[in-house]
């Protein structure tokens, strides 16, 4: 409210506006634009079909499957990831020992791209070189391997995108844990509350905000930011519909390899409008995760 | 609780052992790709493949700087590849920060036509990340002459809501009468950003320059359409792997895959307090 001028703050604005209009509103406008056009994959022709290729698209198998494969990997990644971080932020909220280092090393994941974080994986799981094929094979009679095995597969990217995520989620779970009065916890044990009971009876509650919005967190980047791993660890194989290719790979796949671009399109609005709910969801928790603050 | 003493100590084990299988799960496939990196080709294939460092590491980390490596046809050496991701990285970042400042600023400081209208533009890119736009993004910046160059790279991922969120945050706690004051003093508005604001917000700065470095040098769909010449370092690893799996050059793979890990981590480590600061800041 300090400053008049009638051209400074849109100058200020501008950048922003710019890349926002040409990169962001412009390809979402013509996403949707095609999702409802007929297109030849060279784009000699086109031509206005309304709501075809949404039908097409939600009487195609391989789409339902593509979604259905997409929530059990975030429910998968999601459960894991929180239930693994939040054991470790608890027993390092109470170790005074050796804190710092347990953190430093545990955050190295963060840094790691998905895609190397899935390559990773990949080496330790490989069918011939890889360690643990070797030792799943001479302890327990078990020939892994993914390359071939649907649920293998699906079982290495959900380990890999999971590991990936325990860095960030441990990061939030001891800052929650951090916020909670010392002073409760020591009634409580006063009261003859042993550790197992502190934790059922008073942390979990008072981080069920925390826990709320880092599900939801979860969600989003299991269903939008693991698109390294699939592509660089099973390139959404092995299969037909692809095993692990969850609606981001699919998109990718449609629009680039298989060129189908209505399928592709409109496949785009499908996940708009998740990642929208989604996004919204997140605000809302936000909000509530303030106010326990 | 018979034996408080007992019942302590045996706790304390059971934390400490959380966290050492913590770790072990969070170092292990690290040092096993270390471990690969330093081993020969046909170190790898004996079967189990050995647990501790070969010493064939120095020669393969030198030579894929240097002229990269693995099957492919065309070699970039991975000195190149990095030098790529730094300049992506860096100017990402910087950008993000500097486009969002701007227009933070432009938002808490000026009242004009318009502002709400801004405000939701900003936010709706929230909604639609790289992933639900790829085809048309690609297309425009095809269009735009953009493909297989820096601008092409970067550009794109300029616009930031979360950054411009959390310097209005910020902004909206620093004093009014801090910029009353310069305006009576004859300051002009950018001239109060400069010697005022700026300054103060340092803190803000490099936690988020952190995130977004890291952000951007993980970049990996974008890269891997738009570049061909320019690779960067996270899809180069990639593009060694993509070879059929009897070709692979696990000892070049791994050392890329190290090379490609070791800047980020170094910046969250080195810059722990304020990674952490600015992660859990962006998302309020």
């Amino acid at each position: 409210m300090v400053f008049r001028d009638r051209f400074v703050p849109y100058l200020l604005l501008a950048p922003q506006v710019v890349v926002t209009i040409v990169f962001f509103l412009w390809p979402a406008g013509q996403a949707i634009y095609q999702s409802v056009l007929r297109e030849d994959a060279f784009g000699l022709s086109r031509r206005f079909v309304w709501f075809e290729n949404f039908d097409r698209l939600f009487a195609d198998p391989a789409f339902w499957h593509s979604l259905g494969i997409s929530i059990l990997f975030a429910a998968a990644v999601a459960t894991l990831a929180l239930g693994a971080s939040l054991m470790l932020a608890n027993a390092a909220n109470h170790v005074i020992r050796g804190r710092s280092w347990y953190r430093i090393l545990l955050i190295w994941p963060y840094a790691i791209a998905p895609a190397i974080a899935g390559i990773l994986w990949l080496f330790l799981f490989a069918p011939v070189v890889g360690i643990v094929p070797y030792i799943l094979h001479q302890h327990f009679g078990w020939d892994w391997n993914h390359r071939l095995d649907r649920t293998e597969a699906m079982a290495l990217v959900i380990l890999a995108a999971t590991w990936k995520l325990i860095s960030y989620n441990f990061i939030f779970f001891l800052a929650g844990l951090q916020a909670i009065p010392r002073s409760l916890l020591e009634a409580a044990a006063i009261d003859g509350a042993g550790p197992a009971r502190q934790f059922w009876a008073i942390i979990m509650p008072l981080l069920s905000p925390t826990t709320f919005f880092l599900l939801v967190v979860n969600g989003i980047y299991a269903f939008f930011d693991t698109f390294g791993i699939i592509h660089a660890v099973t390139a959404g194989g092995p299969g037909s519909p692809g095993a692990t290719s969850i609606l981001v790979y699919k998109v990718y796949r449609d629009a680039f390899l298989t060129l189908d671009l209505g399928a592709s399109a409109a496949q785009s609005v499908v996940l708009m409008a998740i990642v929208v709910v989604l996004t919204v969801i997140q605000f809302r928790s936000v909000e509530k995760r303030v106010h326990y603050a | 609780m018979k034996h408080p003493r007992a019942e302590r100590i045996r706790t304390a084990l059971f934390r400490h052992g959380v966290l050492l299988v913590g770790l072990f799960i969070v170092a292990f496939p690290i040092w096993v790709a270390f471990v690969g990196s330093t081993l020969t080709s046909r170190d790898i294939r004996a079967v189990p493949m050995p647990l501790l460092p070969g010493s064939h590491g120095l020669e393969t980390y030198w030579s894929v700087l240097t002229e990269g490596g693995g099957a492919l046809s065309r070699k970039t050496p991975v000195a190149a590849m990095m030098w790529n991701s730094l300049v992506m990285a860096v100017c990402v970042a910087v950008g993000k920060i500097v486009i969002s400042i701007l227009s933070a600023f432009a938002i808490v400081y000026f009242r004009f036509p318009g502002r709400m209208l801004f405000f939701w533009l900003v936010f709706v890119t929230l909604m639609l990340p790289a992933e639900v736009r790829i085809l048309p993004t690609f297309q425009v910046v095809a269009d735009l002459g953009m493909l297989d160059s820096y601008a092409g790279l970067i550009v794109p991922l300029l616009a930031s809501a979360t950054a411009t969120f959390l310097f209005r945050q910020f902004f909206l706690t620093v004093p009014k009468e801090l910029a009353e004051a310069a305006r009576i003093d004859g300051a002009g508005p950018l001239r109060f950003l400069w010697s005022v604001l700026l300054p103060l917000s340092a803190t803000n700065i490099a936690a988020l320059f952190v995130v977004l470095f890291i952000y951007g040098w993980n970049q990996y769909l974008w890269p891997l359409l738009v570049t061909k010449e320019l690779e960067t370092i996270v899809v180069g690893v990639y593009r060694l792997l993509a070879v059929g799996d009897d070709s692979i050059d696990w000892p070049v793979v791994m050392a890329t895959a190290i090379l490609a890990m070791t800047p980020p981590i170094l910046v969250v480590v080195a810059m722990q307090r304020w990674f952490v600061k600015g992660l859990v800041d962006v998302e309020k």
